[in-house]
């Protein structure tokens, strides 16, 4: 008996391990239309004999279950470096850009780095998702290479003077949601639900938190759920309910709002819900009944609906390309390669200098750089690599993101 | 106090689906003397089906359980055909690899067919919620639905076991399958039928989950499935009233915990109660009292 129980429990560990690792090594089929490689216009300029580019490199998930992040920032980035090319490069010179893979995974990640390194990356766009980047800002670091992440959050993403940021970071999503709250009056008992095990949840939970108390909102009830305990919402929002709380604040991704929100509706609970930019796709959710997410506000870089005219072109080349709405990702990705070109326009730079040569060019460079994007306008960067720029609150009503 | 009913209700409602999915484990584990890992997997090839026919080409959702019952039923049989009946003499350990092996091919396949986007489940329960105390308690119509359905399956299988001629061919197999064949019961075709009810179970379970969390991926059926055969264990595995029980207080335990304990220690709360019911009574809890295995 006991060998028969002893089976049992490796049984179970090695589900359990299996269970943990399945997440790398899923669909390809998300991204079979990506493949196509860097567009490589090669430089009509005469010197260098064709070594004359930029070779800007991008990493990020395009396969696994992170893919809808990596595969839009590669659309999004490719679109823009078509468009600098189109209009005769930067400086004189074209773009050669290369998007490497990474899964969602630190090792893979780096590796994707080197990869890049060895077909001469000399400027890095990514990574795209926080945790492999903050083990890739360590090369770069080492390396001294210019690197802008367009969607890692993380604080440690950037931690190096190299590093630079296009989105919001985990904190400052945090502040500004406490602010939004306490400056509009939309609440004064807020509960919280957040994802533990994810450094993104938590490290907007905190500074929320920490503004809520400056803005007098009371946090009622904060309940925490983790990735293996991501289904069955019944506690959490029977406690938020329990607690009356006028506002639910959830600083998480769509995916587990979809279901909160129907846990919500089942238990006849209707506070305002508040959410952060992981809830951006979640009307994109396939048989997802958006009439749950009526009225849900949320904070978001960049809204495909807007009339502005940079987002408008933008979304119209994104959609003859790849026949889809671009999502904020693809949003920050297209606006960091643009901010690559302003910070090489800035320091006057040419693709024979050195990698180290250029990103102290270029991060000199930044300090100057005032870009409007599709992601804000008049955005400038401090020498932390964090982005000034003022969010955007959208509100879903009939089945639609609209601009606050 | 309200409130202390209101968490049992949903633990019941969790525990229930638990019960199901481990129903299907304790069968195969009875009677086929292995863990079919790949169980939590064919939940979600279930809940996909219905997905498929009921949101996506708009059958009825009696149509659309039925097609899932019979296309998991067949996925079962030929899972049991192809995987594992070449490796019935083989060790224990091949059959668990070649179980998880089935599992990740499940997976594969259905990222391959639908993609790693989360899908969102329309509920196929029509029964309104019942409102009590002035809306302070809500049971929704998934619970009790999942509930009686809990009930229901559990009561017929006994009732299959103890008095149908294959179900007590399966008692026979469950007892010694040696004997069995040489008293003219065919162990193949028993367990194969053994594979075909657990299927069966299995769609059945993946509605339900799918009804009361309405979120769809390839990896739906990985963990309620690790939490099922915990269940099956800590009930006493191969005991169907101990799956029954072991689901309902699993269920119940991790609601609670969350509730009173901590929200995010709720799975170590279960694992801890499982490992010390373990070190007092190794068979689980009807391991023993029950002799009638399934």
């Amino acid at each position: 008996m006991k060998k028969a129980l002893s089976l049992l429990l490796v049984g179970a560990m090695t589900l359990s391990l299996a269970a943990c690792g399945s997440n790398s090594d899923d669909s390809a089929a998300t991204d079979s239309t990506t493949a196509e490689e860097s567009t490589t216009t090669e430089a009509s300029d005469s010197e260098g004999s064709g070594e004359a580019v930029f070779r800007i490199g991008g990493i990020g998930p395009t396969t696994g279950s992170a893919a809808v992040y990596g595969t839009a920032v590669e659309r999004g980035a490719q679109i823009a470096v078509d468009e600098i090319n189109a209009a005769g490069g930067i400086n004189g010179y074209q773009i050669e850009f290369n998007f490497q893979d990474d899964e969602n995974d630190a090792e893979r990640s780096v590796n994707a780095y080197n990869t890049l390194k060895d077909w001469g990356m000399q400027i890095l766009m990514g990574t795209v998702t926080s945790t492999p980047c903050v083990a890739v800002v360590e090369n770069t670091h080492e390396d001294n290479m210019f690197q802008i992440t367009p969607s890692g959050t993380a604080v440690e993403c950037i931690q190096y003077p190299n590093a630079y940021r296009m989105c919001f970071s985990d904190p400052n999503q945090g502040t500004e949601s406490a602010k939004y709250i306490g400056e509009n009056g939309l609440a004064s008992t807020v509960a919280v639900i957040y994802d533990s095990s994810d450094v993104y949840s938590t490290g907007i939970y905190e500074a929320f938190a920490e503004e809520a108390a400056n803005q007098g909102i009371e946090i009622v009830n904060v309940a925490a759920f983790t990735a293996d305990n991501n289904t069955d919402f019944s506690v959490q929002v029977q406690q938020a309910r329990d607690a009356g709380a006028e506002l639910l604040f959830m600083p998480f991704y769509y995916t587990e709002a979809s279901l909160v929100l129907a846990e919500c509706n089942s238990q006849g609970y209707e506070p305002i819900f508040f959410g952060c930019d992981g809830m951006d796709g979640i009307l994109a959710v396939e048989n997802f009944d958006t009439a749950l997410a009526e009225d849900l506000m949320y904070l978001a870089p960049f809204v495909a609906t807007s009339e502005d005219e940079q987002v408008q072109s933008f979304v119209t080349a994104y959609q003859e390309a790849y026949d889809e709405v671009p999502n904020q990702f693809a949003a920050d990705a297209y606006d960091s390669i643009y901010v690559i070109k302003a910070a090489l326009e800035g320091a006057g730079a040419t693709p024979d200098m050195s990698v180290s040569d250029l990103c102290d060019a270029m991060t000199a460079a930044m300090a100057d750089v005032t870009y409007s994007g599709v992601t804000g306008k008049d955005i400038t960067w401090g020498e932390d690599g964090e982005p000034n720029k003022a969010p955007l609150v959208l509100q879903i009503k009939d089945g639609v993101a609209v601009e606050l | 106090m309200i409130g202390f009913i209101s968490y049992l209700v949903n633990g019941i409602s969790l525990g229930s689906v638990y019960a199901i999915i481990a129903l299907g484990y304790t069968m195969v584990y009875g009677i086929a003397k292995m863990l079919n890992f790949a169980h939590g997997d064919v939940i979600m090839v279930g809940a996909f089906v219905v997905f498929s026919t009921v949101s996506g080409m708009g059958l009825p959702p009696v149509i659309g359980i039925l097609i899932s019952v019979a296309v998991c039923t067949v996925l079962g049989v030929v899972i049991e055909r192809v995987a594992y009946k070449p490796l019935r003499h083989a060790s224990k350990l091949a059959v668990l690899i070649t179980a998880i092996g089935v599992s990740y091919f499940l997976q594969n396949m259905a990222l391959l067919i639908y993609g790693a986007n989360t899908k969102s489940f329309t509920s196929v329960v029509t029964v309104p919620p019942i409102t009590l105390a002035d809306g302070a308690l809500v049971i929704s119509g998934e619970t009790i639905v999942t509930v009686i359905a809990c009930i229901i399956i559990m009561i017929g299988l006994m009732a299959f076991m103890k008095y149908s001629k294959s179900g007590r061919a399966m008692l026979a197999v469950s007892e010694d399958s040696g004997a069995a064949q040489l008293m003219g019961v065919n162990v193949n075709s028993t367990i194969a039928l053994t594979f075909a009810i657990g299927s069966a179970l299995a769609a059945i379970a993946g509605v339900l989950l799918c009804s009361s969390y309405p979120s769809l991926t390839p990896y739906t059926g990985s963990m309620p499935g690790i939490k099922a055969f915990v269940a099956a264990v800590f009930g006493g595995i191969g005991s169907i009233p101990g799956a029954f029980i072991g689901g309902i207080l699993l269920g119940v335990i991790e609601i609670l915990g969350r509730a009173y304990i901590s929200s995010q220690l709720s799975d170590a709360i279960v694992f801890a109660v499982l490992i010390i019911v373990l070190l007092v009574k190794p068979t689980g809890i009807l391991g023993k009292q029950i002799q009638e295995k399934v």
